[in-house]
This record gives structure tokens, sequence and C-alpha cells, in this order.
């Protein structure tokens, strides 16, 4: 390797070596981008996650249901008067993720909840009118969340997700 | 791998790992300070290249895995969905299957190398019989995995390749249906394919270190093939033989990334663009062209038994090379003789690969056979003759003395043999195109603004073509693997968002369960696909005189004619592919009032010029002034034609233009790269001579 010759010009045969290496490095990087890019979600499942439009007339006061949205279960009760004032009551700064419950539904819509089922914990699904605060309780952990879906009790650090929703009348919203 | 190293680590963490498992040692000694020969040629870098090769496929391999689904009723679509929307799916699946023609391309080339210069005499057979294994699982493992996407070649190609079982006596038949896991090949095959598709490339790998360990205890042939004596004979591998693969390797890249960019579809078969359907063989059953030569064997014995033998025997006799030829000197160069023979028999293998791709009749039969004759005849007879009877010529004292006489330079004669294997692989290639659509006429060339490396698709064209379809072909024909939000995608027909949404509500789709349990019709949605005519093919059938409309999502890849020789050589320079399109074009604008005299039209047929056979169910669907432009367009015929085909390519392939946008950026790099590494690989080897 070191030989008289490659002593004569150190210069131009580093910046060559270096030039070699920099674009070899350049490809390589570039080779890395689709083959990590593939396991994003791919263009038809993006299109399936589009938004959805729900009816709420059937849903009675008092009761719930769960419709699936991008593949994450999204509960939409429908609370009664003693569930809204139960969850206004409680002073906003006792709670361990303070959000008051005005900010969490739709003004005009009070009694329409429309959270993400998906605990806040590690993901499991809670049981709604279930627990200590008539909201949802998750059985994996023991999570119980209130009659506004935010966190009251157990391991999970915040509220349960408000999805990107609207109301298009009075008895329909879109989810996403 | 070559005995105790003297590398030890000055890091006092890696000196800990080291003394426990001297890993860094091995690599060390077995990439780094391993003496490699100072004569080597590029013939020498397809080690190297094929190493990659592996690396490639596997790579890509498991990734595809990661999308598809080894099920005989998704198989299929699951391929059309990973390329049309998994991210740069396209492109992993183009350099998957293109990759495996790549591999078989340098296997070869690594093989003749080794048949030139004598690297499978002693000490060396053993390393050569590894390599004939990993050849063995080379095919197997290409040949399963050209089942998976379930088209119509990969179906029929299954059926034919397990029933060479069948002909093993008494036990035939159990061991077919035991392959297969049912009465045919079906879902069974296919899974058990997929899996086995997946494991074998770990057992080559497994292989291929044992060859490499082979490789560096005997150590490495050369050119002239006397092995190295003092230090002056070798140099370190890295950096001179590193750089030097690492140079190889790029080239190799290069014509690797004209098929992935650019002729995709070059070496595959139309064929296998259409579903697999049991019910139904094509009229060629062609392998893929790195069978053809054992193809062509098989089929030029009349005996089943002895055909199926002839063509295992045809690779088997590799790994007894070394005894059978027991002449002592090794490299050809020095073999008169059995230099020419060489050459002779590199042609006999090219022809018995051409032939492999012809109908098995006339002609072709007898010189099969007579080629047939003569790969045999090369090793059973010629070889072990020659070692015989031949007067070899002086071999040189020393690599050192072979690297002086021959500083005048052998490079012209190396770019002449790549260009003749090149021709011959491609001969062979290209071979698959030759087939011609039997009984219909050749349709002329068109000119599409699609073609070539700048090609792109015309967005007024698409639009009209959309049109076309909606108003005329989507009455009979499905278009399944198009959704409407494709209208808006880039590249596509250039619709915005909102449009192709308001495309979409215009049809009805089928959606349920509801809530009562019952299926419901609602307005289209972006994310829907293009709702079929019928709903099932029994349907279709009975709707039309009892032939199924194809569906046109692919039907552009999908039909192809000969182009015969040498036009397919020349298709490969100028990237024509486009035999699809011009079929399709020259079908619609094909019908003939009255069949010419002399010809037969069966009850509810129609004649077209470019029908194989001419007789076609569907009747002529386009009259001029019946479907109304509203861009000026001529509302004739032949306006109407080449606008839907020019949709229907895009459908075919939606990402047509992202693939030659980036297979641009690719080339100037790479050629960047090339030159680069050119002058880094002359620079080092500046100080070896
Ligand atoms: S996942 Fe709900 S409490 Fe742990």
């Amino acid at each position: 390797m070191t030989t008289a010759s490659s002593a004569d010009h150190p210069t131009r045969r580093d910046f060559l070596y270096v030039a070699t290496g920099a674009v070899a490095a350049v490809g390589a990087a570039a080779t890395v981008w689709p083959l990590v890019s593939q396991m994003n979600p791919d263009a038809s499942t993006v299109a399936a996650g589009a938004p959805i439009e729900v009816d709420l007339t059937p849903i009675a006061e008092g009761q719930d249901i769960k419709v699936f949205w991008r593949g994450k279960p999204i509960y939409i009760s429908h609370r009664t008067k003693k569930q809204i004032e139960e969850a206004r009551k409680v002073p906003v700064s006792s709670l361990p993720d303070p959000q008051s419950d005005e900010q969490r539904v739709k003004p005009g819509h009070d009694q329409w909840l429309v959270v993400v089922g998906i605990c806040t914990h590690l993901g499991c699904i809670p049981i709604a009118h279930e627990g200590a605060y008539d909201g949802f309780f998750c059985p994996c952990h023991g999570s119980v969340y209130d009659t506004s879906g935010r966190i009251r009790q157990g391991p999970a650090p915040t509220n349960l997700p408000v999805p990107p929703y609207t109301f298009v009348s009075d008895t329909k919203i879109q989810i996403g | 791998m070559s005995g105790p190293s003297d590398f030890q680590p000055t890091n006092p963490a890696l000196k800990w790992i080291e003394r426990r498992l001297p890993i860094m040692g091995l690599m060390h000694s077995s990439f780094v300070a391993y003496p490699t020969p100072r004569n080597l040629n590029y013939w020498w870098t397809f080690g190297a290249i094929l190493s990659f090769m592996l690396g490639v496929q596997i790579l890509t391999g498991v990734i595809l895995a990661m999308h598809y689904t080894p099920h005989a009723d998704m198989a299929f679509k699951s391929v059309e969905l990973i390329v049309r929307d998994v991210n740069y799916g396209w492109l992993l699946r183009n350099i998957h299957a293109s990759g495996a023609s790549m591999f078989f391309f340098a296997v070869y080339i690594h093989m003749f190398r080794g048949l030139y210069y004598g690297s499978y005499k002693e000490p060396r057979e053993v390393l050569w019989i590894l390599g004939v294994i990993i050849y063995l699982l080379m095919m197997a493992t290409g040949f399963m995995g050209y089942v998976l996407p379930w088209g119509q070649m990969s179906f029929w190609g299954a059926t034919v390749i397990t029933n060479l079982f069948s002909a093993v006596p008494y036990f035939g038949e159990s061991i077919v249906t035991l392959l297969w896991g049912g009465y045919a090949v079906g879902n069974p095959t296919l899974n058990r394919f997929f899996s086995l598709h997946y494991l074998l490339p770990f057992v080559i790998a497994g292989v291929v270190v044992l060859h490499i360990w082979a490789l560096h205890v005997a150590g490495q042939n050369n050119p002239a093939g006397v092995e190295p004596k003092t230090e002056k004979d070798t140099v370190p591998f890295t950096p001179y033989a590193t750089m030097k693969d690492m140079f190889g390797v790029s080239c190799f890249l290069l014509f690797f990334a004209w098929f992935i960019f650019y002729m995709p579809n070059y070496l595959g078969d139309a064929e296998n663009y259409i579903p697999a359907n049991p019910a139904v063989t094509p009229a060629h059953i062609v392998p893929e062209w790195y069978y053809l030569p054992f193809y062509a064997i098989l089929r030029s014995i009349p005996n089943k038994l002895a055909g199926v033998i002839a063509m295992f025997g045809a690779i088997l006799i590799l790994a007894f090379l070394p005894w059978l030829d027991s002449a002592k000197t090794r490299s050809s160069k020095y073999r008169p003789l059995a230099k020419q023979f060489f050459w002779m028999f590199v042609v006999v293998c090219i022809g018995l690969g051409y032939l492999g791709a012809q109908p098995p009749e006339g002609i072709y039969v007898i010189v099969g056979r007579i080629l047939t004759f003569l790969y045999f005849a090369y090793f059973l007879i010629l070889l072990p003759l020659l070692a015989r009877i031949e007067k070899p010529r002086p071999v040189p004292n020393s690599i050192a003395d072979d690297v002086l006489a021959k500083s005048g330079g052998k490079a012209p004669m190396v770019s002449a043999v790549i260009a003749v294997l090149m021709a011959g692989g491609l001969l062979v290639g290209g071979a698959d195109s030759a087939r011609a659509a039997e009984g219909g006429n050749k349709p002329p060339a068109q000119k599409w603004s699609f073609s070539g490396p700048f090609g792109k698709f015309d967005r007024g064209a698409m639009q009209r073509g959309l049109k076309v379809y909606k108003e005329v072909c989507a009455s009979c024909h499905g278009l399944s693997f198009v959704a409407f939000r494709n209208l808006a995608e880039p590249g596509g027909p250039g619709y915005s968002v909102a449009q192709a949404q308001a495309f979409a509500s215009e049809y009805k789709v089928k959606d349920g369960p509801n809530d009562q349990g019952e299926m419901f019709e609602r307005p289209g949605r972006p994310a829907d696909y293009f709702p079929s005519p019928f709903p099932n093919e029994q349907a279709a059938r009975a709707a039309n005189g009892g032939a199924f409309p194809p569906d046109l999502s692919l039907i552009t890849k999908a039909r192809s004619y000969g182009r015969g020789f040498p036009m397919f050589l020349i298709d490969f320079f100028t990237q024509y592919q486009e035999q699809g399109p011009d079929y399709v074009t020259a079908l619609l604008q094909g019908y003939e009032d009255k069949p010419p005299a002399g010809f037969n039209l069966p009850e509810g047929s129609y004649f077209n010029t470019y029908f194989p056979g001419h007789a076609i169910k569907m009747p002529k669907p386009l009259n001029d002034g019946q479907v109304t432009y509203d861009d000026g367009s001529p509302a004739t015929v032949a306006q109407y034609a080449k606008d839907v085909t020019h949709f229907l390519m895009w459908a075919a392939e939606p990402h047509m233009e992202a693939r030659k946008q980036l297979g641009l950026q690719v080339f100037v790099f790479l050629i960047l790269l090339t030159v680069l590494l050119y002058f880094t690989k002359k620079k080092v080897w500046a100080n070896a001579h």
C-alpha cells in the first residue's frame, strides 16, 4: 500500500477515496428508504381510513354503541342528565389529566360523548357503564374512567382521546 | 477460515470478546488478510456478485412476504396489491422478480468460468460439488418462487414440473400426490411452495458458507491455473479483491437496474398476468429462461422416464466433472483443444436454451436431439478423451510470471466474451417473446407517449379512454384492480380528489351486511373498486355465449405477440415493450364484416384479423361516433381504440411514470458510483503492479 508512488499525490488520492465512500454511503442510505417505507400503511389501508358517518337516532338515552374507524373502536354514548352532571361537578384541577367536560363534547350536543375506546395505559378496550364513576372500566389493569371518558383511577396516564368528528346534522356525525 | 489469525484488536472491550469468541480474527483472516492470487480477472468477481444477489433476494423476499397472501384465491390479487398499493411495492417486486434472472445469469457465468479454468480439479472437488448443490437448490427455489404469483404460467409450470416425478416407476403417482397435497395442484401446493420458497434461500446461504470455507481451505484458482508459491503471487483480499469486487458489483447493478426500471416484464411471460385457471392450459408452456436448456433436453427424449432422467442427469453430471476430466493442466488457456471445445459447448447450451422456448415440432426436435447428444458427449466422451490425447502448452512457472507475461492486457477479449454471453442470454430470455400469437396477424407497432425511458401518459387520452371504457367496455368487462381513488393519484388520468369522488358516487356499490343482516347498495366511495358487470364467471359466460369477457385491469400486460428474431434483441436496447397495447388497439380495429373466402367462421363468432385463430366471440365493440368527446378529438374507432388502450395501460401499471423517473435517478447515481469505483480500484491496484 505505502509505496513511493502513492505518496506522490496524497491529497488527490484521499479525495478520490472520500468521494467514492461518500457516494456509496449516500446510495446505501437512499436504498434503505423504500425498504423501511414499505412498512407504512399501504394506499388501500389509507383509503379505507376515510371519514365515516354515523346515524345517532337509534341510540336511546343511557345507551352507547361501538363503531370502528381506522380499525379502532369508537364509543358513542348518549349520556343521561345525571351522567353529564357528574362529569361537570368534579373540580377540573383535581383530575390526573385536567380537562373539563365541555372541552370534550361539541357545544349544543352535551349529551353525546364520542371517545376512542382504547385504554391509554396499554391498549385494552375498557367496558362501558362499569367502574366507580359510571363511565368506563378497563379490565386489564384496572383503570377507571368517568362519564366524560377522563381517567380517574388506575395506571392509565391520560383521558380517553376524542377523535376528530363533526355534527353533520343533529342526528348524524362524521368521524374523521 | 484459513488457519489461526494473528489479528489482535487493541480496544480492551473487543479484546475481551475476541479471547472468548475469535470472530473478528475469523473475519480478518477470511476477508482482509486472506491472500488472493494477483492475476484474477473480472470473471472472478461473479462470486461476489452472487453473494450480493443472494442478499438482495433474501432481503426483498422477506419484505414481499410481509405483504403476500399464500392462498389460491388471494395470491394473484395480493401480488397486484403489492405492486399498486404498498409503498415502493412495484420496486420491490421488480427487484425480486428480475433479481431471480440476474442471479441465474451470474451463476451461469460463474459456472462457465469454473469450467473454462478447471476450477473443479484437485484439490477443489468438494468446493465444486458444493457449488452444484447450490445450483440445484437455486433451481428449486426459483421454480417455487415462480409459482407464488399464481398466474397461468405459475399454475401450469407447477403442474408440469411436479408431474415430472410421475415418471418414477411404481411410486410416481403417490409421489406427485404427496407433492401436491391434493388430487391436483391447488391451495395446499401453493402453501407448501411458499413455505419452502422461504426456507430454501437460507439453506442456500448455509451451503454458501461451506462453499466459501472450502474455497478458503483450497485457495482460489486463477486464470493461469498454477498454485501461488510465494508472497509475490498473491495480494491481500482487502483492499485489492474487495475494491475489484465492488467495481464488478457496481457494473452488474447497471445491468440489473435496466431490467428493474425499464424492462421489468422483458424476461417474464405475459401469460402470467392472467390469474391461474385450472380449466385452461396456455398454448405454450414455457419455463423461465434459466431452465430452458434442461427443458429442451427433457423434450428431445421421446420416452417419459428417460426424458426425466436425462434432464436431471444433465445437471447431476456436473458433480462428476472432476473425475470425468482428468487432465493435469487446469486452465483451458494452455489447452488448445479443450479451449475450442469449451466454446462449442457454450454454443450448444445456448442453442438448447433457444430450442427450449420453441414449439416441440419439426426441425426443432431433430436439432434438439443432436444438441442433447452433444451436451452429454462433451462430458462423457470428449473431456475424458482430451485428457488422454491433448498436448497442453507449458504453464507459467508462477502467477507472478503470468502477470508479467501478459501486461499487454486482454481486456478486448473479456468484453467480446461478455458481449457474446449477453447476446446468448438475451436470445434465450427473449425467446419467450419469440412465441408467435398463433394464427393471428402481427399488430402494427404504434407510437405511444408512454414508451421509452422518458415516457409519460397522455392525460387527455386517458380521460377519453376512461369515457370509452365506462360507456362501452364496462357493460361486459370488469376493471376490478382499479379503485376510484386511483383516478386522482399522481401519474394517473389527472383528476382531482373531488372529481374522483364525484365519479365514484355515480356508481352503486354493494355493501353490508347492515344491522339487520342484509346487503344493501350505496353510492361508491373513492376507496371502492370499479364494480364488475357480472357477479361471477358463470353469469358472465351465460350472458356472452359461453365466452368469458376478461377483466381489463391487466389486459395490456397479459397480451403479447411474437416479435421474432432479431427484433426482440433490439427491443432490449430500445426498451420496446408495448406489445400488449399494440395488440389491444389492433384487435379493437381488426374486425372484418366478411371473413376471407375459405375461412370457416363458427356460429356466434366474429372475424378479427389480430385475434389468435381469428374467430372471436366479442362482437365489434366500437363504431364511429358512438362516444362523444368534448375536447374535439375525432370520434372515430381508431381514436377510441387508442384512447381506451392508453387508459388500460395505465390501469395495468399505475406507477409506470414513477418507475421511469426513479430509474433515471438511479442510473445517474450508478454511473457516477461506477466511475468513482473504477478509479479507486485503479489507484489501489497501482500499488500492486
Ligand atoms: S390496558 Fe387498560 S389498564 Fe392497562
